[in-house]
């Protein structure tokens, strides 16, 4: 129905947008989109190729894009809880800057318009890869896993890992060993990460009724499964090293950062209930560090030895 | 006072319209120009060789 035809109908028009272009830009989720810039940078500098500059750039552009929309996507998806969450709650859509069939269409358009450019200007694969990174966390992760089960963040964490592999499929047009290892890390990275958050934000989660894990499982559980993740992943961050493509500076610094993570998901194991809070906290933002640190060492060393461009 | 606050809408409308149309303006400027370099990126010289 046209504007027009609410107005004969005595209908009341809707109101125009106040939407400033800020607004879409919160939607794209610029902090997450930085992490995913850096990290499939570092896929892309690591790839034995010399792609140029220029199109290295579109390729980034195009990744950082492709995230953007799933950002958007997903506050569409997201648009009733995120308003029951102290986090969540001055995003564009439950603060009513913009609608939820703006975002919607904002995403949608984003997605397209990145998936079509990557793949008409840099290659097939690496557009086929980014169009299943949107699908996965738009509709898998934030569609279904999300409300379902405890594991969302699990298997979810699949969508941020795949950043380094679509950089590296844009620099060489195929997938190796190299770009799974640097998934692995991002894909173990995720569960402590997130549930060290969902920890202090644990009733956030339980009012919007998301099953995350310390909802689910218990907070004693959940620091357990911290702890297990913790290992896991400083055991794979040493990995590029053994594997050859990082040297004997990134394997012992890797091997120090790692060992620090596991020593902080010790102390959020071992912590009484008065000290839950502040050691989910040390742990969260150190796993931020953490995964920067190791991704700017690769990224560092493949600058240094010359095997960028 | 009512109408004070409908115009006062109205203009903060028109603004953020304004502003919108600019950065879509800018956007698609920006994609001309990505897909303008690239095209010469990608064909090099070739991108003369063509029959006239």
């Amino acid at each position: 129905m046209s504007m027009s035809e609410q107005l004969d109908m005595g209908m009341e028009a809707p109101a125009a947008s106040l939407a400033m272009p800020s607004d879409y830009v919160a939607l794209l989720k610029p902090r997450v989109m930085s992490l995913v810039v850096f990290t499939a940078l570092v896929g892309l500098v690591l790839a034995p190729a010399d792609p140029h500059p220029f199109m290295a750039l579109v390729a980034i552009v195009c990744i950082a894009v492709g995230a953007g929309a799933s950002g958007a996507l997903n506050m569409w998806v997201d648009a009733d809880i995120d308003g029951l969450m102290a986090r969540t709650r001055t995003r564009p859509v439950p603060a009513g800057r913009v609608t939820a069939d703006g975002a919607f269409a904002f995403g949608l358009v984003l997605a397209a318009l990145s998936v079509m450019t990557m793949g008409v200007l840099v290659g097939y694969l690496a557009a086929a890869l980014l169009a299943f990174t949107i699908f996965f966390y738009a509709v898998v992760y934030s569609m279904w896993l999300k409300r379902s089960t405890p594991q969302n963040i699990v298997i979810g964490g699949a969508a941020g890992a795949f950043p380094p592999v679509i950089g590296w499929a844009a620099a060489t047009g195929s997938i190796s060993l190299e770009p799974l290892v640097l998934f692995a890390i991002i894909f173990l990275w995720t569960p402590p990460h997130f549930w060290a958050l969902a920890l202090v934000r644990a009733h956030d989660y339980e009012r919007a009724g998301i099953p995350m894990m310390p909802n689910v499982a218990g907070e004693r559980s959940t620091r357990r499964q911290i702890l297990i993740y913790a290992a896991l992943v400083a055991l794979a961050g040493v990995a590029p090293w053994p594997l050859g493509f990082a040297s004997a500076v990134y394997g012992i610094a890797a091997i120090g950062l790692g060992a620090v993570f596991f020593a902080y998901a010790i102390v959020l194991w071992q912590a009484g209930a008065e000290r839950l809070r502040a050691a989910a906290k040390k742990l969260f933002a150190y796993s931020v560090f953490y995964l920067f640190a190791l991704f700017a060492i690769l990224l560092g060393e493949a600058v240094w030895s010359g095997m960028v461009w | 006072m009512a109408d004070d606050k409908d115009n006062e809408r109205e203009m903060r409308a028109k603004r953020a319209q304004r502003a919108r149309n600019l950065a879509v303006a800018l956007l698609l400027g920006a994609l001309v120009i990505i897909f303008y370099v690239a095209t010469v990126v990608r064909l090099g010289p070739n991108v003369l060789d063509r029959p006239l």
